[in-house]
């Protein structure tokens, strides 16, 4: 299996060396890292080239680390049935820079496109019908961005005198509560403190 | 009157119709009796678990996959296990797999049964669903002798199952398996040679291996078209190598019907799954259900009152959790609907820093729109039931 991931690798980072800016096996799995503007050419090829074959887009999601200059990954899975592989490629974004939107390739990718800019707003340009789907109608916010509370900002309930549903602000009966479990120190590791004078001295 | 234009009428179907098998709200653009445009509204019973997960150790994520495909939520857990233990590296017993695939199997027939057997009902069949019903009843009690729970069984655990299965639930097991074909045609009887039945199915929905591919589906509906692609013997997870089974695909054009009868032959085969996975656990009692190590899986009660290790083991496992290592992976089962993934990140603490969650339904249910273009009102019953869809995990 990695053999043949590695061979792939190669083929593909050779034929797209401008499209494909770094390939990693992780577990067992190939990773593309590709060019933002570039993802239609390179899923394109994978598509269609005779080694690679993939067929089916399982799926696109994307991912959010803050901290980075472009905070967002958008992910796309991959699976060739020809030759029983799978590929994921990798594209960085930020809030305001749009993706090319890759549903003429695969059909596909048309609800997990608008999937992924409900929950996380990156925006697909050239989709041809980007709208909201996990979220209620009229909702505001990206739900799976990091800084937005898992509570959210609105909760909603039936108005008996209105006869209508109406959003309030988020009123919490028990404060939100989130432990922090995470050890501080991990016993012990490597060299105890101090035993590398010892070694010096013998 | 002549030069009258006919406007194209909008119908609201579902989000609260039987035959939308949940919360489906369906707007389809119809022009007389014949859809133009078919546009599924998703998300009525969104809750948010790819969000809960981030902030949910590991093993507390378990349960909210019960509640995502809830007709067979085995399968779900199945895949965040896998996902887990490939981060870790966790070595799995070979008595805790066999179990997972008795279970993974049972999740399946309960799925298939589901489906069937409320598909017929949505096209008129009404007895189906009282007989598939009753069985189900029972593969119901198989799960609550495992682990206490009926439905949501939260068995599968990373490094193996919650608990060993009692002794002798292999047998009934066994003794239900080698009756249940008999069932199963029974149902077929019903169904399959059914006027009715067929008329209301073949060549609907007929959808070609170009499309599906494109589409993405996977499962029964993607094997309708004639490949052989299921994950149990292509990419083999939890020792499903080691089993004899054949997987059906369809003989002719992929339509409701195919994907109907699919999912007849599939059950025939997972009885015989069952049964050597039966075989297999009575081969090898007595061995341990779940990863022995300690900085995984909770010690034995027993060991906790002796053992001060155990104790701490017991404590931080149920405090802190365990760590994954950084690094992501996406890892795939054969789920009763098509293939069920987890893409899992993580970045070394004890929560998940993403998991997205890819349900077969969500692309099915996508291809609404392509599959009943041209077709009559009636027809979309008999799609929705034929790509077997499931709120819960579609929604997420």
């Amino acid at each position: 299996m990695s053999e043949a991931l590695k061979e792939l690798a190669e083929i593909i980072s050779a034929k797209l060396a401008q499209e494909i800016t770094s390939t990693e096996i992780q577990n067992g799995e190939l990773i593309l890292n590709a060019r933002r503007d570039a993802v239609c050419k390179v899923l394109t090829f994978l598509r269609d080239d005779a080694n690679c074959q993939f067929k089916l887009l399982m799926d696109v999601c994307g991912a959010d680390y803050p901290a980075r200059d472009e905070r967002f990954d958008v992910v796309y899975n991959l699976l060739s049935i020809r030759y029983n592989l799978r590929v994921r490629v990798k594209v960085t974004t930020d809030e305001d820079t749009a993706v090319p939107s890759v549903t003429s390739i695969f059909s596909a990718a048309g609800w997990f496109e608008r999937e992924t800019w409900d929950l996380f707003g990156i925006y697909f340009d050239g989709h041809p019908d980007l709208r909201r789907i996990m979220t209620d109608y009229g909702f505001e916010g990206h739900p799976l961005r990091k800084d937005f509370p898992l509570t959210g900002y609105v909760e909603l309930r039936y108005d008996d005198e209105q006869k209508r549903v109406v959003y309030e602000p988020v009123k919490l009966t028990q404060d939100f509560r989130s432990f922090d479990f995470l050890s501080p120190w991990e016993g012990m590791q490597g060299q105890l403190p101090g035993d590398e004078k010892a070694e010096g001295n013998a | 009157m002549s030069n009258n234009q006919i406007k194209n009428y909008n119908l609201n179907f579902g989000p609260q119709h039987p035959a939308a098998h949940g919360v489906l709200r369906l707007v389809l653009e119809m022009d007389g009796e014949v859809i133009d445009r078919a546009d599924p509204h998703i998300g009525l019973l969104h809750r948010g678990t790819e969000k809960l997960l981030e902030n949910k150790i590991y093993v507390q994520g378990t349960p909210y996959f019960d509640r995502l495909d809830y007709v067979a939520p085995q399968n779900q857990e199945h895949a965040f296990c896998l996902a887990i233990e490939k981060l870790t590296g966790m070595e799995v017993p070979k008595r805790a797999q066999y179990i997972r695939v008795l279970y993974a199997e049972i999740g399946r027939i309960q799925n298939h049964l589901m489906n069937i057997c409320s598909y017929a009902m949505d096209v008129g069949a009404m007895t189906p669903f009282l007989w598939g019903f009753e069985e189900r009843e029972i593969l119901y009690e198989f799960c609550e002798r495992a682990c206490g729970a009926r439905m949501h069984m939260n068995y599968f655990r990373p490094g193996g199952v919650a608990q060993d299965i009692p002794a002798g639930l292999t047998d009934d097991v066994r003794a239900w398996a080698d009756r249940f074909p008999q069932v199963v045609k029974d149902i077929e009887t019903l169904l399959t040679e059914n006027r009715i039945f067929r008329q209301r199915t073949v060549d609907i929905g007929e959808i070609s291996l170009e499309d599906a591919q494109d589409w993405a589906f996977s499962g029964p509906n993607l094997r309708g078209c004639g490949v052989p692609w299921d994950l149990r013997k292509s990419q083999p997870y939890d020792s499903y190598e080691e089993f004899d089974f054949d997987i059906p695909v369809g003989k002719g054009k992929n339509d409701c019907f195919a994907r109907y009868y699919l999912r007849i032959l599939e059950m025939y085969e997972t009885c015989k799954i069952i049964k050597q996975a039966c075989d297999k656990l009575d081969a090898c009692v007595g061995e341990p259900s779940k990863c022995t190590d300690n900085k995984f899986t909770p010690p034995k009660r027993a060991e906790m009152k002796t053992s001060m290790e155990a104790l701490i083991h017991h404590f931080k496992l149920f405090t802190e959790g365990f760590k994954v290592p950084a690094g992501e992976t996406y890892c795939a089962v054969e789920a009763p609907k098509g293939e069920f993934a987890v893409y899992l990140v993580s970045d070394g603490t004890n929560k998940p820093y993403r998991c997205h969650i890819r349900a077969p339904g969500f692309a099915h249910l996508q291809a609404m729109d392509f599959l009943s273009k041209g077709h009559m009102l009636a027809d979309i019953t008999a799609n929705i039931g034929s790509l077997d869809i499931v709120f819960g995990e579609i929604d997420r």
